[in-house]
């Protein structure tokens, strides 16, 4: 089980938390303005890298707020958490 | 390829089984093939194998990054079925289960399929009406599948608890045809009969690029043993397509999570069927070995690291318990994660791609096994023909963009 760093309560075991997908995926300000496929990038298309990967993760049984991390998905080691309105940790590509 | 049969075992016995060939060559990579297939797991093996059978493309090459069939086809609960709610759906895996039926024969191989039937629980009345309502539209698409009562239920599986559990059953569906295969032999059986048709599988050989011509077309693989050209690249990848696909600049509508399972010590014959729950979330089954295969469910992050965490494990032991109690006795032997892609519906992309000569088969999530015959069919007619079988056209990248999601739920038959 992971142990998540939330930056308002500290660090708490993973069952305290709901998973948020991919982080820093503003949702447009003006759909309408969109081609199809634009709009299909921001709904489905993601990262999913092999390696660092900035996501968001909420404090369901804790705080309950979303908050931001960068996480090795390689290993699994968080590198950082952040809170939400942050900018991505400027953190190269191994993080370690 | 020397032919397997009784009388063949019979004949090498006499001479000590020393005659014996490898099953298949390890060629080093040529200078170019008309197909390449990354990925040499289940589906891109049968990809390779349907080119050839089926398409006469025979210059094909399959590479693999570590050895065949070593990623989720030695990972999975090799379960087989194809009672799946949307008309798309129920084409493709009913396809697939056909030509299960007849594999062994049509490899020379024995992937040891074995039609026990796959019975999906129903604790609730929300269950019952949507597994009658998955019966009666197999039942249009010609595909097998019955609604049994608590007591045929029990009747059909006797280790199973039906009552004194705090969810009791209260019926189930019975895909009679459903059942298990054998996971290695599935991958071998299509290595060695590809590998006799010609196809060369490259193993130990990892994919770093691919290369693009000035008008963006497909020229080849960057790998680490040199570049090898190619006109037509499918990508059969599983959980790195993502990073595979992002090689040729073409970002996917996937995630890959790891999915976990795990396997009792051996006993006798004790569970006569394969079981799944979605309401509290378990599945299992014997394996011919004796081992009880049972499937958690996915860990909640993205992730490639193969391995997952003991309470999304222990979760499933729990309800597994409570089934069938007699099973709390057994001592668990190993547990393993895989990594598989997941799509916004839940259903797979067998497709042509953005790039010209770039194919891509993924998005199997947790549930791809079942398909491996009928994907691969379906992926290289893609390949050969340069446009998709009947069966997989609805199974497009463009879906995501126009519209035409196959939201199907039942994907896994347990919830993830």
């Amino acid at each position: 089980m992971l142990i998540i760093d939330c930056p308002w309560c500290g660090a708490r075991p993973e069952i305290e938390f709901r998973y948020g997908g991919e982080a820093h995926i503003a949702r447009p300000a003006d759909p309408a303005a969109m081609s199809d496929q634009e709009w299909a990038d921001f709904l489905y298309n993601r990262t999913n890298p092999k390696g660092l990967h900035a996501e968001r993760w909420r404090h369901i049984h804790g705080c309950g707020r979303y908050f931001n991390a960068v996480r090795d998905t390689v290993s699994d080691f968080f590198v950082t958490t952040y809170k939400a309105g942050e900018p991505r940790p400027d953190i190269g590509e191994s993080g370690k | 390829m020397q032919k397997f049969s009784g009388f063949e075992l019979f004949r090498r016995a006499l001479g000590g089984h020393k005659s014996w060939q490898p099953q298949w060559r390890n060629p080093e990579p040529k200078a170019e093939y008309d197909v390449i297939i990354v990925g040499a797991g289940g589906h891109g093996l049968a990809a390779a194998y349907y080119l050839a059978k089926e398409h006469g493309i025979t210059r094909v090459a399959v590479i693999e990054r570590g050895w065949l069939g070593g990623g989720n086809t030695g990972r999975n609960t090799t379960i087989v079925r194809s009672n799946y709610l949307f008309d798309e759906s129920a084409a493709l895996y009913e396809h697939a289960v056909k030509l299960w039926e007849g594999l062994s024969t049509d490899l020379n191989y024995n992937v040891m399929y074995s039609a026990r039937g796959v019975l999906m629980l129903a604790h609730n009345h929300h269950d019952e009406i949507s597994f009658k309502r998955h019966v009666h539209a197999n039942r249009l698409n010609g595909v097998d599948n019955e609604w049994l009562s608590a007591e045929q239920v029990k009747e059909f599986c006797p280790p199973l608890n039906i009552r004194s559990m705090r969810y009791p059953i209260i019926g189930g569906a019975l895909q009679r045809r459903g059942g298990t295969a054998r996971h290695d032999a599935v991958a071998w059986g299509f290595a060695r009969a590809a590998d006799s048709r010609g196809v060369d599988i490259i193993q130990n050989c990892e994919v770093t690029g691919i290369r693009r011509g000035p008008g963006g077309a497909v020229e080849g693989v960057e790998t680490s043993k040199g570049f090898i050209r190619a006109k037509k690249v499918g990508v059969s990848a599983a959980g790195h397509t993502s990073v595979v696909m992002a090689m040729a600049g073409v970002r996917m509508p996937l995630e890959s999570y790891p999915l976990q399972a795990l396997v009792s010590e051996p006993v006798k014959p004790a569970f006569p069927t394969v079981v799944m729950s979605n309401t509290i979330h378990a599945y299992i089954s014997q394996s011919d070995k004796g081992e009880m295969v049972i499937g958690a469910g996915t860990d909640a992050y993205t992730s490639y690291s193969q391995r997952g965490a003991l309470h999304v494990t222990t979760h499933t032991l729990d309800a597994i318990c409570e089934l069938v109690p007699q099973f709390r006795r057994l001592r668990m032997l190993r547990n393993w994660g895989g990594i598989v892609d997941v799509t916004p519906d839940r259903s797979p992309i067998i497709a042509k791609t953005p790039v010209p000569g770039l194919y891509v088969n993924c998005g199997w999530g947790t549930g791809g096994f079942k398909a491996t015959p009928g994907s691969g069919n379906v992926f290289a007619h893609t390949i050969a023909r340069d446009e998709p079988h009947k069966i997989n056209a609805p199974f497009t990248l463009e879906r995501f963009r126009d519209g035409f999601l196959i939201d199907e739920a039942a994907a896994a038959a347990v919830a993830h």
